[in-house]
């Protein structure tokens, strides 16, 4: 499975992770060392958007001669991701079959994941486990390094955990690696982040029973992982009397999903059923107990009408 | 084993260098250019620079975050005038606010030589549009230089100022995203200090009325010529001669792209995309049995061959659209033919990416804004900055977003339009306010529109990294300076409603912003608490979700706080919630609209 490389093909590593988490900081660390040692290096990112919650990578490049900014899809020699989903929004990019796939195991699920008001719905977040992806990458390290470097006394050191893991698959020493840290963690934190790095070198040492690497001769073969849904369709229906509604506004306030409002006639009415999911919480703040949620599901009503 | 790094790559021999980004590289470039006033409005991906040259001694350089940016273009004109080299950033969408001055600016030219910086944005990471400047360049007839990686970055500016005092222009150096935000070894220098040139007084050449005017622009046509005259010789046009069969002519991060993916054509990489040096693009395309141009957006280099009838070919094999890639570049040679079609590499792994759009920071103070805005159901006419956020759910309340201050224009012509369905607000950020916005609040006044000016008062320009701006009472270099009063604004312009309200308190919010639609006229209602990420990160003490009150309501989802999400406890069949304490910032904007009391400080449930 050994490809000859030539002396100028620049080696690729893909950083990412969600903004502030701090993967321009980890790929400073990377670039700057890489510069230290004589390499051309460019290390390529966007700013901006990034800080807020949004998903960031950076590339960093480094060779005898580096054109190129960005990793082209399919060039990526070592992934190293902060997070479990950025992780598997990259993995695609690796080196097919030659790449290393380094990430924490972490999940930061963004609120857009927690949209789906219907019942039974499950966030909508990654369900790959790291068996699934290991299993089938060239070279593969998925660990909880936040909860390692919680155990430290610094959660933050995560990405320091993960460092230790990307030494050990480049060239530079223990030493240079140790050194370029110091520099670019704040002072205050400098020993647990040296702690850190080496439990991640430690943890690629140690043997982890990681399932048997799968031979790409005969072509890659996708993975398929479903993202099942639960939903449970309900039919809802709202009571409302209006002669009971004296006007107080408080379910069209306080109603999640802003579905009611008051008619001309200043009683409440449902805009728009559809929103309605039937979470009962006009029914329960109406001093007047104007308002009664029934709610049947979709498949008794079915049989009852049938 | 597969492919180790540690056997790839060879070492360059020991070169002093210094890995600086993009935008580090040109605020350096300037310095060692001898720049004495530098002058910018912030806007990304252009903000480093002017933050970089903040950094360089006082005694060398001025350097200020102007109001807006023709300010800072006026300013810098201002300098030049008086026979010292200056500088103005800016981003793409900066010069579209800074053109007026600069089409008169091109038909005076210079004394001291005058750069300005424009950082495009192409695939429009963080902008409104993604338009060309080059285009902009070609009608303000200024010449534009465009660096391909920091060490070019560097070395151009320098260039653009010799290029400018001595063809008497304004010159643009052109950068983008991808330029600005990569960090690559750059070569220092040392900087030169420029003679002061005396006043020009020359009322014919500096003052522009019609019989100058007319006078001048006949010079700018010569200037035009010249300056492609001299470009077709000068090292910023460079041939590098190799394979004949394919000749590309390229220019910016483009060229970084084409050496990647076809390392052995002949290349014509143009330093300076405007005026084009038209013998020398002759004597190239004769040389190679076909030209194919690699430029990123505009087919601007493309479409000057056309008209020179020299054959080439271009936009045919690559987008008008978005941002290049060595991917792109190479789909592009395959078209052309120029490279034999590979069998693409098939994804190992079928997976469907979890959506992470930015969202507003956990404790933002805008969030509030948003979410009375939606209760009054009011027609908001939005703005530009980390508010504009606010447009898509949970909160979604702003109706319309164009450009800076438009907001409260906007407003006023929704309201002079004579439908009256909704309260019509215009919400307005605090930078952008003093941007644009501050004419028409005069406008709103002097015509008696009835609105509500909703102004966001985070105390810094948030979106583009937390700077200062006048009403922060601080400049770029943290000195101390006036602190500009808002409410006193929007008084002496003649608003008679002003009021301040805290950002976190949403029952004062509600009940103010009815107070302020209910106010016939104009109304300004400011709502007032710092940025929870810059300049300083707050965080106070984490609420916490007492699980067997969560009714799994959703209310406080709707808050769209990334420091709430669904825990793995139930309740009739939907998710409870959790609060990450490690992210919470403690602003209780999510109690206030929990129904179940659910969500206390930490320490108490
Ligand atoms: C003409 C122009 N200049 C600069 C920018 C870049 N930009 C986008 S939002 C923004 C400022 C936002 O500041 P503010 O209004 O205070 O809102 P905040 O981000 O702090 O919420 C800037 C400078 C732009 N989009 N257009
Ligand atoms: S950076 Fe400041 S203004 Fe922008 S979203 Fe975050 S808290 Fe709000
Ligand atoms: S108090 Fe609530 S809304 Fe505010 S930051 Fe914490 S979780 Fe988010």
């Amino acid at each position: 499975m050994d490809k000859k490389i030539t002396h100028k093909e620049p080696v690729n590593v893909l950083v990412v992770g969600v903004g502030g988490q701090g993967v321009i900081m980890v790929s400073k660390v990377l670039a700057t060392i890489c510069q230290e040692h004589g390499y051309q290096v460019k290390q390529s990112e966007v700013h901006g958007m990034a800080k807020r919650g949004g998903g960031v990578f950076s590339h960093v490049r480094f060779g005898e001669q580096v054109y190129s900014p960005t990793i082209p899809k399919g060039s990526v020699d070592v992934l190293l991701a902060l997070e479990w989903a950025e992780a598997l929004r990259w993995v695609n990019h690796i080196r097919p079959g030659e790449g290393t796939f380094i990430s924490d195991t972490q999940h930061i699920v963004p609120p857009f994941a927690c949209r789906n008001r219907k019942r039974g719905a499950e966030a909508g977040y990654a369900r790959e486990t790291s068996d699934q992806i290991i299993s089938r990458v060239n070279k593969g390290f998925a660990l909880d390094a936040t909860t390692m470097a919680r155990e430290l006394g610094n959660e933050r050191a995560a990405n320091t955990v993960l460092l230790g893991l990307l030494s050990t698959t480049l060239e530079f020493s223990e030493d240079v690696w140790c050194d370029a840290i110091s520099r670019f963690v704040p002072p205050k934190t400098v020993d647990v982040n040296l702690q850190a790095f080496e439990q991640g070198r430690a943890w690629a040492a140690m043997d982890h029973g990681t399932p048997e690497p799968v031979v790409h001769n005969d072509g890659p073969t996708p993975v398929v992982v479903g993202r099942e849904e639960h939903e449970m369709s309900d039919f809802v229906q709202l009571d409302i009397n209006p002669a009971w509604c004296k006007s107080c506004d408080i379910c069209v306030k306080m109603c999640p999903e802003r579905c009611l409002k008051l008619d001309d006639q200043l009683k409440a009415v449902l805009t728009d059923p559809d929103r309605c999911t039937g979470c009962r919480i006009c029914e329960w703040l109406c001093p007047d107990l104007a308002i009664t949620v029934h709610r049947t599901p979709e498949a008794a009503r079915a049989a009852a009408q049938g | 084993m597969g492919r180790n790094a540690t056997t790839a790559a060879k070492k360059i021999a020991n070169v002093e260098t210094k890995p600086l980004m993009g935008n580090e590289a040109l605020a350096r470039g300037a310095w060692e250019a001898g720049v004495r006033v530098a002058a910018a409005y912030p806007g990304t991906p252009s903000t480093e620079i002017l933050e970089s040259v903040s950094t360089f001694p006082k005694e060398d350089i001025v350097a200020q975050w102007s109001t807006n940016e023709k300010v800072a273009l006026d300013v810098a004109m201002g300098a030049s005038f008086e026979g010292v080299r200056s500088l103005s950033v800016m981003k793409h969408v900066g010069l579209n606010v800074a053109s007026d001055a600069l089409m008169s600016m091109t038909y005076i030219g210079v004394n001291g030589g005058l750069v300005i910086i424009v950082c495009d944005d192409p695939g429009i990471h963080s902008s409104q549009n993604e338009q060309d400047t080059r285009l902009f360049a070609r009608f303000a007839m200024v010449p534009v230089l465009e660096p391909s990686d920091a060490e070019e970055a560097l070395s151009y500016m320098s260039a653009a100022y010799d290029l400018s005092e001595k063809f008497d222009t304004p010159v643009i150096v052109r950068s983008t995203t991808r330029l600005s935000h990569t960090r690559s070894p750059v070569t220092l220098g040392e900087r030169t200090e420029v003679a002061r040139r005396d006043f020009d007084d020359n009322p014919q050449k500096n003052v522009m009325i019609p019989s100058h005017a007319r006078i001048r622009h006949s010079t700018l046509i010569e200037r035009e010529k010249n300056i492609a005259e001299y470009l077709e010789t000068n090292e910023l046009t460079r041939w590098e001669k190799a394979d004949t069969s394919v000749g590309v002519i390229t220019s910016s991060i483009s060229y970084g792209y084409v050496k990647e993916v076809l390392p052995n054509a002949s290349v014509l990489k143009l330093g300076g995309s405007y005026p084009l040096p038209e013998k020398k693009i002759r004597d190239f395309a004769d040389s190679v049995d076909r030209v194919i141009i690699v430029e990123e957006l505009e087919p601007a280099i493309e479409n000057q061959l056309k008209i020179w009838n020299i054959k080439a070919q271009g936009k045919e094999f690559f987008s008008r659209m978005g941002e290049l890639s060595p991917e792109l570049v190479r789909d592009g040679f395959i078209k052309a033919g120029a490279l034999p079609a590979e069998a693409g590499i098939a994804d190992v792994f079928e997976i469907e990416p979890v959506p992470r759009p930015p969202v507003l920071c956990a404790g933002c103070p805008h969030t509030s804004s948003y979410m009375v805005l939606r209760q009054v159901e009011a027609r908001v006419a939005g703005d530009i900055g980390c508010y504009t956020l606010a447009a898509v759910e949970p909160l979604r309340a702003i109706d319309t977003c164009v450009s800076m201050g438009s907001s409260i224009a906007n407003a006023v012509g929704m309201a002079k339009s004579g439908v009256e369905e909704k309260p019509i607000v215009a919400t307005i950020g605090d930078s952008t306010f003093l941007h644009a916005g501050i004419p028409p609040l005069i406008d709103a006044v002097y015509n008696e529109a009835n609105i509500t000016v909703m102004l966001l008062d985070n105390h810094t320009v948030a979106m583009t990294g937390g700077q200062d701006h006048a009403g922060t009472g601080k400049t770029l270099r943290g000195d101390e300076t006036h602190r500009l009063n808002f409410e006193d604004v929007c008084r002496a312009v003649g608003v008679k409603w002003v009021q301040t309200v805290d950002s976190y308190d949403l029952g004062a919010m509600y009940k103010t912003l009815r107070e302020a639609i209910d106010f016939k006229g104009v109304s300004v209602l400011i709502s007032d608490r710092p940025c929870v990420l810059d300049p300083v990160k707050i965080k106070g003490p984490a609420l916490a979700v007492i699980a067997d009150n969560c009714t799994a309501c959703q209310s406080c989802m709707n808050v769209g706080c990334p420091s709430i999400s669904w825990s793995d406890e139930w309740f009739d069949g939907r998710h409870k919630v959790k609060i990450d304490t490690s992210t919470c910032v403690g602003c209780a904007l999510c109690p206030q609209v929990c129904p179940s009391d659910a969500i206390q400080p930490l320490n108490r449930s």
